[in-house]
């Protein structure tokens, strides 16, 4: 029942229920992860990391170990039958019979959508070039509902690259579901939201979104300041990165004007939009928010594999 | 006035926008087949002024999807022993696959050889545009 034999590819693929369900789940592993310790015995995670990772490969390595289940996989796609030229299709249908769970990540957008018309075992997009990152989604919303108290009614503001910042347009997407939620988009005129999100927020109605290049304008107003990387393999021209990477950079002097209970979040890692001094205010809770990926990552594969 | 005979039995395709009746004529090939074919460009027409207009004297079967992103608004009349036995009106296509590329250069599409691009129109009031099924651009097409 639930979600289980479903695929994660896009956050649109869970109901609000279902995304309750894997929220409820994570508390629970938080309060008592001892009791969960053997779930996954016997059942094995095939991680297919296409493009570097460390943070998402990592977790999802340890959230199946966690469980008592094995990993196996590549994280480099070199050293793989893929530089072979193996077609995705063919990789993800051999692959199915090996393993009972997927993650994948790629650098080719749409990548984990066609993983998952080949592929028997449930399909999770560990992120998909500059498209969606559904799984820090569940992060990220974990850490708002434990933090904020609620999913609903907040005024978000993103800041940074809004325009190839995967984790942005899966959060976006999936908070515009909410009700109540206001959002802040803070970018360079060059790193705006993509047309298709854009266009997505607006036919969906009654979305209050405002845009503006100027943080310090809007800082004392937001809920919750979720910032980004400006990430250099983004971009296809060097001289552009450069010139736009220091645009947005946060410093605890910058907080100043910011609400006392206002929350900071970054999916990480971060280069320099964030500064060191930062971290010791109480409001900087990206940390908090990695630690929580373990559990939304243990609480989801648990859920797909029915093993709960 | 110029005067054609009409088809004993084929397919008429009328109401194409002025411009587009050569577009049409050569997406089906039509300059290459053996039985007659006659493009007419620029006609009076009392709904739209002028139209262009393609006679086939042979029932082929024509791509509808391919038609009605070109010019949705086509009429395609079926003619049996001189008479119009058949009218339909081809629509702008929900779902399109395999007839153009996504725009994307990072799509997924753009670098498997197997995969076909798969679009969803999401907007036809005014322009007319389709989201990649895979990396989910909207981008504006047109043939």
């Amino acid at each position: 029942m639930g979600i289980e034999g479903k695929h994660l590819i896009d956050p649109n693929d869970f109901t609000l229920e279902e995304l309750d369900e894997v929220f409820n789940l994570s508390e629970k592993i938080i309060k008592d992860e001892g009791a969960y310790s053997s779930i996954c015995n016997g059942k094995i995670l095939g991680a297919l990391f296409y493009e570097p990772s460390t943070r998402t490969r990592l977790s999802f390595e340890s959230a199946m170990l966690r469980m008592g289940g094995r990993v196996l996989g590549f994280s480099d796609a070199t050293h793989s039958s893929v530089a072979k030229g193996e077609s995705v299709a063919d990789t993800i249908r051999v692959l199915s019979s090996y393993v009972d769970i997927l993650v994948m990540r790629h650098p080719k957008e749409g990548a984990p959508r066609l993983a998952s018309q080949y592929a028997n075992v449930p399909i999770i997009n560990g992120g998909d070039g500059g498209h969606q990152h559904p799984t820090q989604t569940l992060a990220d919303l974990l850490t708002i509902k434990v933090l904020k108290g609620s999913i609903e009614g907040n005024k978000i503001a993103f800041c940074g690259d809004l325009k190839f910042g995967r984790t942005v347009h899966s959060l976006i997407k999936t908070l515009s579901r909410y009700s109540g939620n206001k959002f802040i988009l803070v970018s360079p005129n060059e790193l705006r939201l993509p047309k298709y999100l854009r266009n997505m927020l607006i036919c969906n109605g009654n979305i209050d979104i405002y845009e503006t290049e100027d943080l310090k304008s809007v800082i004392d107003e937001i809920d919750i300041l979720y910032m980004t990387r400006i990430q250099k393999e983004r971009f296809f021209n060097e001289a552009d990165y450069v010139r736009l990477k220091d645009s947005y950079i946060l410093t605890r002097k910058k907080l100043d004007n910011a609400k006392s209970d206002m929350i900071v979040m970054h999916p990480l890692p971060r280069v320099n939009e964030i500064s060191y001094d930062l971290d010791e205010d109480e409001r900087a809770v990206y940390f908090t928010q990695a630690k929580f990926g373990i559990y939304t990552r243990m609480a989801l594969m648990s859920l797909l594999l029915g093993v709960i | 006035m110029l005067k054609v005979d009409s088809i004993h039995s084929g397919i008429v395709i009328d109401h194409i926008t002025p411009g587009k009746g050569k577009k049409i004529f050569d997406k089906l090939n039509l300059g290459e087949v053996n039985y007659p074919v006659v493009l007419l460009r620029n006609v009076s027409s009392s709904k739209l002024g002028k139209k262009d207009i393609i006679k086939i004297e042979n029932k082929i079967d024509v791509d509808m999807t391919m038609l009605g992103l070109i010019d949705p608004n086509i009429t395609i009349n079926i003619v049996e022993d001189d008479e119009i036995v058949k009218k339909m009106k081809v629509e702008i296509p929900n779902v399109v696959q395999g007839l153009f590329k996504c725009k994307n250069p990072r799509c997924i599409s753009n670098s498997e050889e197997n995969v076909k691009p798969l679009f969803r129109l999401v907007k036809s009031n005014g322009t007319i545009e389709y989201c990649c099924e895979y990396c989910e651009e909207w981008t504006t097409y047109s043939l």
